[in-house]
């Protein structure tokens, strides 16, 4: 290997690792707020792209009805248990409204202009319109009820939201797989190394996504009322924080990411309706590496997935994967010796 | 199978057989196993069955196999993994490869696919099962990876394409090469294995695997070596897979990577869920109930939908997330509730008494505690720290609340390190040696938080007290070659249950007793350890005022009996009548040290309780 395979393949690492690092931020995000270990987080990556794919041809993407179907069960069970609560019909009335407004408007957005062929950009704010709500229902439908159970019980949980998910996707988009197009044709001569447009707009939506988070979690009030309940539920709640609502945002915030993450690989790799696991996971991977707890070493664990993985293709291609996953045992048994958990659960 | 098999966790709150209206069932259940065998083994195959129904018997067999290592391995003992189908496939390949390309006779292929699984096993096992916690689930995701992605890259194992042409297996001549000659030797295993893990649940080794579940401090407190356990359920999870995997691959005739991927090693730990995961039967029930409605849904949804695919995981992953919400005992806890576990039957009136340790006569120095001092960070919780306790004696550590008397204590029982001093035994140094080699040396403990396994039966929790006295292996345990051990250990148990007035409470589920009970339980359980001192942790805290009192004269009783006692409590009516000698400590300091009159007296240790006037 010389140095300019090297630097393509450095390049190729830290390209797909600043998309594991967001997944990594989103998934820490919801373990530490709610301490779901949040698999089917590779699952919006998928409909992200999948959404973009159907937008690019000019069709009413399956992200459409599936939203609706989710935000329709939400309400319908919000209501019945309304309903069993003998709440006002008002109340009932406008709790629906909160729960289906935005699932109908971006719907409704999306039917009018997709046969238009908008323009790239909108089609990107478009998907993230249509796939971001896709967070608070799942919130809704698998873990509302279940915020007291044990991480074990959650996870598995999880994975049957990932089962669910995954189903409904090759229900609503198909088996077909996509390539989405890129957002910036450029090519930028970096000595030996061509930078793809692309790979500059991972870049700069990476950092720019971490940057802003950095500033919510540190300036905003919604932000410090997140960090409070993942540092002490209970204590959060006595402070008037509904650890309910901060579920709820740590799971938009999640699917936002997820989507994004799906608009920024969608045009480096074909994405299917089940890709989004293992690129979950990679992400996951980074998580780990971070305990599922600081930002700082997600970044940093997922920087080195993407290195792995990309120097591992070139190595034993055929084995890149079981290099990346190989990779997590020996940070597992470190993490679990460095922070070992109490046994009174 | 006898009578008392399979043990059953059953939901505290449940009644036994006893007072169970139902007592007619319960020779039925005696029954159930070899009915249920002939029926699967006999009239099956005598029957007209179609080919169909036979073969969705075989994979029920199959999967309920490979399920089973789970139920043992995620219900009983608490290590969820989502990698079986892992070692489902390492028992496949095995079988297909040596048959294959070297001609190997199925039947060395077998024990060869099981060696192989009980190597990565054990591999795996060593580096994944110190993790805590969550990490150990997340691991097994990993691995199952890691494993699927390397079957399924070997170019000498057919890569994603697999290996064909698996011969059949043959038995005295004669060739299991369809579903139906195949289906009688599946459920011969599959029925051996349930047979096995049932006896074994109901034994030294499964009570250890049982008590894993609930931590590792109260069974490493009875001896147990809990990494020790958790491999040996890892492993027999491993071979039961892979022993699925070899029948699999000869009823199949070919083996590729997807059945053995990380999707299948997750619909493994939902048939387990399903099916009740702590329970031998759930295994079989949730494998049946998941193939056959797979099946269904496989036809059904296509049609529904207009397109084929695996629709049913949309299913699937529904009911789980129904599933842990409304059932999460499983199905087969619905069928447990009508069919309660019998009474054990007392057969062991005869047996022979465990061997005691020689105990040091009255007065001999026991237990020395020499300048102990425990920092955390920078905060000192216990500082220099010593005195010592004389065969015979009762001992009191009194203090007010974060006098670092339980941080003492943890310190003299191996839960904690020490930062300085030493401790030692009858002049041993035992400072440093993990708490299962101090209960080894005849140290003793009860918890302040009793700990337990609350669907166990006292007795069953007090034998987990004699689980060093004893050596039954797990390979014993299923054969049941272990019962004339078993009578002695339980022969045991019931004497200390007499000891402390118990007996009559025996057969109850320990989760039913009152706190008191309870305590009295756990002071059992360390008893039946045949301890030279006895460390008793708060035993008074949270009683009401007559559990005290029948604390107190068990407690008195004990030391007439001999036995030398620590106890640390903040109780000090409770101390006061009952102690020897008390040791005061204040801020993580020795304050005084004196007989219950002269703590009495001392006005620090009034000015500890109640402050100072200035």
């Amino acid at each position: 290997m010389d140095l300019t395979i090297a630097g393509i393949l450095a390049l190729d690492g830290v390209t797909n690792g600043a998309v594991y690092a967001l997944l990594a931020l989103a998934i820490v995000l919801v373990f530490t707020v709610t301490r779901v270990i949040y698999i089917p987080q590779g699952e919006f990556v998928a409909f992200g792209a999948l959404t973009l794919a159907a937008f690019q041809t000019g069709k009413v993407p399956g992200t459409v009805i599936f939203l609706l179907v989710m935000a329709g069960l939400a309400a319908g069970l919000d209501a019945y248990q309304a309903l069993r609560r003998r709440d006002a019909a008002a109340r009932i009335g406008a709790r629906a409204l909160r729960t289906l407004a935005w699932p109908l408007a971006a719907s409704a957005l999306a039917i009018w202009l997709a046969p238009k062929n908008p323009p790239l950009l909108v089609q990107a704010l478009l998907t993230l319109a249509l796939v971001t709500p896709f967070g608070p229902l799942v919130y809704r439908l698998a873990f509302a009820s279940l915020a007291d159970a044990s991480v074990l019980v959650l996870l598995i949980v999880s994975v049957g939201v990932h089962f669910a998910l995954t189903g409904l996707g090759l229900l609503f988009f198909g088996a077909e797989g996509y390539r989405n197009p890129s957002f910036w044709d450029a090519r930028l001569a970096l000595g030996p190394v061509t930078l793809s447009g692309q790979a500059v707009i991972i870049f700069l939506v990476s950092i720019a996504l971490i940057v802003s988070l950095a500033l919510f979690f540190e300036r905003s009030v919604l932000g410090k009322a997140l960090r409070a309940t993942a540092v002490n539920r209970l204590g959060a709640r006595l402070m008037g924080i509904s650890s309910e609502a901060a579920g709820r945002l740590s799971f938009t915030m999640a699917a936002f990411i997820g989507a994004l993450s799906g608009l920024l690989i969608g045009p480096t790799t074909t994405v299917f309706y089940d890709s989004g696991f293992l690129i979950g996971l990679k992400g996951f991977v980074a998580a780990v590496f971070a305990g599922l707890g600081s930002y700082p070493q997600a970044l940093v664990g997922a920087l080195a997935v993407g290195l792995i993985e990309s120097f591992g293709s070139f190595w034993a291609s055929a084995f890149k994967e079981v290099i990346v996953f190989g990779s997590i045992i020996p940070v597992l048994l470190w993490r679990s010796l460095r922070d070992p958990q109490g046994e009174d659960h | 199978m006898t009578d008392e098999t399979p043990v059953r966790a059953l939901p505290p709150g449940q009644r036994r057989a006893e007072s169970s209206p139902f007592g007619a069932l319960l020779t039925m259940r005696r029954f159930a196993f070899p009915v249920f065998a002939l029926f699967m083994l006999v009239l099956v195959p005598a029957l007209p069955v179609p080919a169909f129904w036979i073969d969705q018997l075989n994979y029920v067999g199959l999967y309920g196999l490979a399920t089973l290592g789970l139920v043992l391995l995620t219900g009983v003992a608490g290590l969820t993994s989502f990698g079986q189908a892992a070692f489902v496939g390492v028992g496949a390949y095995t079988a297909a490869y040596l048959s294959i390309h070297f001609g190997v006779s199925p039947w060395l292929t077998l024990p060869a696919g099981v060696a192989l699984a009980v190597l990565v096993a054990l591999v795996l096992g060593a580096i994944t099962l110190r993790m805590s916690g969550h990490y150990l689930p997340l691991a097994t995701i990993a691995w199952a990876l890691v494993i699927f992605f390397t079957i399924s890259n070997m170019d000498f194992l057919g890569k994603y394409d697999g290996l064909n042409g698996v011969p059949s297996i043959r038995v005295g001549g004669r060739s299991l090469g369809d579903g139906r000659s195949l289906y009688w030797l599946i459920w011969v295993f599959a029925l051996a294995a349930a047979a096995a893990v049932g006896n074994l649940l109901d034994s030294r080794p499964g009570r250890a695997i049982r008590a894993l579940r609930s931590g590792t401090t109260m069974a490493e407190a009875m001896g147990i070596s809990t990494l020790r356990y958790k491999l040996v359920a890892f492993v027999l999870a491993a071979v039961l897979g892979a022993v699925s995997g070899w029948l699999f691959a000869h009823f199949q005739r070919s083996v590729n990577p997807s059945p053995f991927g990380l999707q299948k090693g997750i619909e493994y730990l939902f048939m387990a869920v399903l099916g009740g995961a702590g329970q031998v039967w759930g295994a079989f029930v949730g494998a049946g109930v998941v193939k056959l409605v797979e099946d269904q849904l496989q036809v059904l949804l296509p049609r529904l939908i207009g397109t084929s695919g695996n629709f049913e995981i949309i299913v699937f992953g529904i009911v789980i997330v129904l599933l842990l919400k409304y059932a999460p005992d499983g199905l087969w806890s619905f069928v447990a509730r009508w069919r309660p576990a019998p009474a054990r039957a007392r057969d062991w009136g005869a047996a022979t008494p465990l061997p005691a340790r020689a105990k040091p006569a009255r007065g001999t120095p026991l237990l020395e505690a020499r300048s102990l001092r425990k920092t955390f960070g920078g905060l000192v919780a216990v500082n220099d720290v010593s005195f010592s306790v004389r065969a015979g004696e009762i001992v009191g550590l009194i203090g007010p609340n974060g006098a670092g008397k339980s941080t003492t204590f943890n310190l003299l029982t191996g839960v904690l390190g020490l930062s300085g001093g030493e401790v030692r035994l009858l002049g041993e140094a035992i400072s440093g040696l993990p708490s299962r080699e101090i209960a080894r040396r005849g140290v003793s403990r009860t918890f302040q938080h009793v700990k337990m396994i609350a669907e166990m039966t006292v007795l069953e929790n007090v034998a987990l007290g004699g689980h060093l006295r004893t050596r039954s292996g797990s390979l014993r345990a299923m054969l049941r070659l272990d019962r004339a051990e078993e009578r002695r250990l339980f022969a045991e148990a019931e004497r200390q249950l007499e000891r402390i007035g118990m007996a009559a409470k025996m057969n109850e589920l320990a989760g039913n007793l009152a706190l008191g009970p309870q305590r009295l339980m756990e002071i059992a359980r360390a008893l039946a350890s045949d301890p030279t001192l006895l460390l008793l942790d708060e035993p008074a805290a949270g009683l009401r005022h007559q559990e005290k009192q029948a604390l107190a004269a068990v407690l008195r009783q004990l030391k007439d009996e001999g036995m030398s006692l620590l106890l640390v409590e903040h109780d000090m009516d409770f101390v006061m009548g009952l102690t020897d000698r008390i040791v005061v400590m204040e801020f993580g300091n020795r304050l005084i040290e004196g007989t219950p009159d002269e703590v009495q007296a001392s006005p620090a240790v009034r000015a500890a309780y109640l402050g100072t006037e200035h």
